[in-house]
């Protein structure tokens, strides 16, 4: 409940100094954030494609929060969204299946991918206690130099040079029905995946012997050890369902948002899943709120700028602001319980007054 | 009466608990006054609020006769109050000047002037006869040493007042000795201590008066010198407290555990247990007597499997163990009360329930496929609170952390005997605990080696290795320096074998 708040006030707090930036430049706050708003909201279609912006943003942030849980920094989300994007490109523009057994082999080799490129890192900070945070960012770069290679080497697109042939529509994630319950919204089934995602990594970190023992590895790996928890299985364990969901982020943008994939780009949506999973307090369901919110933000910013003259350059500052303020929560936090205490206070003397009189 | 420090009818509450209510304590100058209570009695919030760690909801504070306000460390700096916590707070690989100068440092044109402060840290030394060297480092001292260096921190501060968390916790006897010498040439010099402790030997042995505090309350402040130690005891528990332990002559049974020819090397890649020897049957508890560092902690992790054995075995129950897993040891029965409650035995950030399955989680009732039974798990943890008086502020599902230490050892202690280990290896069960608490777990130690278990107990504590053991083995360096019987032996016996004289008659 406090985390909620604090969550909160953070988004709030971003969203006043984003105002303040948009005064201080010399544009109406009002006018900028109703068009911010409007452009991810306004219609069903705009939301739909709110949602779908925000799909593979739920992934990674699962991805990253999970990690955290079970004490691992995994700054490697874009690497494994990239290469499980690659693998469930690859799958859907080589195997010749009927639309629905195809995507499940899409997904799956899109979380293979990522749990592939976690699983690297995890053991070796298991074997040999390497930082996480080194050899994911490392595991990044290879990720992107690999799909560098091997895109033009083997899936080749028919014009460009730089990018993957389309993916046929039965390997697609997206799907008519959806779009035109969306008005025309790109939104696409990514989104019943993610959503999936949140309800089952909640349920293992909250109700499994799995997430208890994570958790436990994560908070006090010498208790673990004590208690006969195998801390290095443990670490494992996690950076593969860690990479896994990111790969999963992979398949819902690369098959799903988009319809190919191209090279010479790490995907950002590996880093904004850190500041996703920091304002959701790494709770699973926080996440979903949190990618939808800055979902919102990031579809709506284009529509802000075509409105008005607010530059969309408005809204990574509002989002990097909140990032600001649900980092350095505990300042929010003792905010709140000062509030609490005056009211406390206040209500103690009336009460004092009361039995005087 | 001239009183540097006044705290008048404090009260201050932490959610679900009233830490302090209507507490007073008033410091002479030039006085050591004990602070004495129970675990969880409120000692440490109190000293909190003088250090301003918190402020109290209710009282007055006052500082040489001046009401004041500390609402932070720094004021009750500039008050000249200082405090030397339990965990020292030095950083390892500077020297002690360092960090004594830490944040307070003063410059001589863009870089630090250490010189100066040496020299200042060196004559402090001397006056006081604290005897440290303003060079050295501090991993590379002792932790008397160590201890030293925070009171002279507060020194160089010019702290008139000095608050010791329970100075003696991590002390050998001898240190504690050169501790009380320290604090009187202190007082000597015109300053004022409040020593926070539970040892009522120390209390005797420095204190001037003794302010007893129980449940959040005053129970009342006591001259220390016509006071007996019994009565600050009752005093203190709000009972009367045997101080001898009360137990049957042993009748050991088959052997449970023999370690034969063990090595074990240390953290430093060390041999720090050589070729060690010991015999533990059912129905006996065998102390191992020694100073700190001097092979327990390799023999006790060797045998619970958190260590490598290097050569040698261990058989339990007629079995070789070197080569099992941590959990295959732990579900065959062998108990184990670790030396360091926070690092090893507990998961803070868990609630208490939580803690109570770390070892039998994946166990029914607890849990099944995989899925954990909450209700199970609650019921399971409440009955070990209930049975080993757990106090905490939410019951099964407090945040660990917010225990105190007394109650995280029970918790540790219940969960273990709770397994009904047939072996219990009890390492420093009693270390920081108050009188209450120390009788009772005593007393289930002994329970369990009635019950036909057997107990393996570490300990520091001299007086605990005597009452409680059947049987004492002294280690020194590694090695196994004898074994005797705790009815036949002495502490003058003891301690020469601690430090190494292989002189007792060795009994088998």
């Amino acid at each position: 409940m406090r985390n909620t708040i604090v969550s909160l006030l953070a988004v709030l707090f971003g969203l006043l100094a984003g105002a303040l930036l948009m005064a201080v430049t010399g544009h109406n706050p009002f006018e900028g954030y109703r068009y911010l708003f409007e452009g991810g909201m306004r219609d069903i279609s705009r939301f739909g494609d709110t949602l779908a912006t925000a799909t593979p943003l739920i992934f990674t942030g699962l991805s990253v929060a999970f990690a955290f849980r079970t004490g691992l920094f995994n700054i490697g989300a874009a690497g494994q969204m990239l290469f499980g994007g690659f693998c469930a490109t690859a799958v859907g523009l080589t195997l010749d299946l009927s639309k629905p057994l195809m995507l499940v082999c899409t997904v799956l080799a899109g979380f293979l991918g990522g749990a592939l490129w976690a699983f690297i890192p995890g053991l070796l900070k298991a074997k040999f206690n390497v930082h996480e945070v080194v050899s994911t960012i490392m595991m990044n770069w290879i990720a992107y130099w690999t799909i560098y290679y091997m895109v033009p080497a083997y899936f080749k697109g028919e014009y460009l040079e730089t990018e993957s042939r389309q993916l046929p529509d039965f390997a697609s994630l997206k799907s008519p029905f959806l779009s035109e319950a969306f008005g025309g919204s790109y939104i696409n089934l990514g989104i019943f995946l993610a959503v999936l995602a949140v309800i089952v990594i909640a349920f293992i970190i909250n109700k499994t012997t799995l997430g208890y023992e994570l958790k436990a590895v994560g908070f006090n790996r010498h208790a673990a050890e004590y208690a006969g928890i195998g801390v290095n299985r443990g670490i494992i364990v996690s950076m593969l369902i860690a990479g896994g969901l990111a790969g999963l982020g992979g398949v819902a943008e690369f098959t799903g948002n988009a319809s190919n994939i191209q090279i010479g780009k790490l995907p950002t949506q590996g880093f904004d899943g850190i500041a996703v999973a920091l304002l959701a307090n790494n709770a699973p369901l926080g996440v979903l709120f949190a990618a939808v919110f800055f979902g919102l933000l990031y579809s709506g910013r284009g529509f802000m700028n075509a409105m008005t003259d607010v530059p969309p350059e408005i809204a990574d500052s509002i989002i990097a602001i909140i990032i600001y303020f649900a980092a350095t929560s505990i300042l929010i936090e003792r905010l709140v319980r000062k509030l609490l205490r005056i009211r406390a206070d206040k209500r103690e003397q009336s009460a004092e007054k009361g039995r005087e009189s | 009466m001239d009183y540097v420090v006044e705290m008048l009818n404090i009260r201050k509450e932490f959610p679900g608990v009233v830490a302090n209510d209507d507490i007073t304590l008033c410091l002479r100058r030039g006085e050591i006054h004990a602070l004495l209570g129970e675990n969880g009695a409120g000692k440490s919030t109190l000293m909190g609020m003088l250090f301003g760690m918190y402020e109290p909801d209710r009282g007055i504070i006052k500082v040489r006769g001046k009401e004041t306000i500390i609402s932070n460390p720094n004021v009750a700096n500039r008050l000249g109050i200082g405090m030397v916590h339990q965990h020292f707070k030095l950083v390892s690989n500077f020297t002690v000047t360092e960090n004594i100068i830490l944040g307070n440092e003063s410059r001589k044109g863009l870089v630090i002037d250490t010189e100066t402060a040496s020299k200042r840290i060196r004559s402090i030394s001397e006056q006081y006869g604290l005897n440290v060297d303003p060079h050295a480092k501090i991993e590379d001292i002792s932790v008397g040493m160590q201890q030293r260096v925070e009171i002279l921190k507060m020194l160089y501060r010019d702290a008139e007042v000095l608050i010791l968390d329970e100075p003696t916790a991590v002390l050998t006897p001898q240190e504690i000795e050169e501790l009380g010498k320290v604090m009187k040439n202190l007082i000597d010099e015109g300053k004022s201590i409040i020593l926070i402790t539970h040892k009522l030997k120390e209390i005797k042995a420095v204190a001037d008066r003794c302010t007893v505090i129980r449940r959040g309350k005053t129970i009342g402040t006591v001259e220390v010198s016509t006071t007996s130690e019994a009565d600050m005891a009752e005093m203190m528990v709000g009972r009367q407290v045997t101080f001898k332990v009360s137990k049957q002559a042993a009748k050991p049974a088959d052997s449970v555990l023999r370690i034969d020819s063990l090595t074990v090397k240390n953290s430093k890649k060390v041999l720090g247990l050589k070729d060690f020897n010991l015999d533990v049957r059912a129905g006996e508890i065998v102390g191992i007597a020694g100073v700190e560092g001097n092979g327990q902690t390799e023999l006790v992790e060797a045998i619970t499997g958190l260590r490598k054995a290097e050569s040698g075995s261990i058989l339990y129950d007629g079995q070789n163990i070197v080569n099992w897993p941590i959990r295959t040891r732990i579900e065959k029965g062998i108990g184990h009360i670790p030396e360091d409650r926070q690092k090893r035995g507990l998961v803070l950030e868990y609630s208490i329930e939580e803690n109570m399955i770390l070892e039998v989680y994946q166990k029914r009732p607890f849990s099944k496929h995989g899925l954990l039974n909450k209700a199970a798990i609650r019921a399971y943890a409440k009955r070990i609170i209930e049975s080993f008086d757990v106090r905490s502020g939410q019951g099964a599902t407090s945040v660990t952390r917010s225990l105190s230490g007394g109650n995280q050892q029970k918790a540790i202690i219940g969960r273990e005997i709770e397994q009904d280990p047939m072996l219990l290896i009890a390492v420093q069960p009693t270390r920081g605990l108050d009188v209450g608490s120390i009788e009772y777990i005593h007393k289930r130690l002994i329970e369990q080696r009635d019950k036909g278990k057997a107990v393996l107990l570490v300990s520091l504590e001299l007086d605990e290795i005597m009452n409680i053991s059947d049987r004492i083995a002294v280690v020194n360096n590694g090695e196994l320096i004898g074994i005797v019987q705790a009815s036949e032996t002495s502490e003058h016996e003891l301690g020469l074998m601690m430090a190494g004289l292989r002189g007792g008659e060795v009994a088998q």
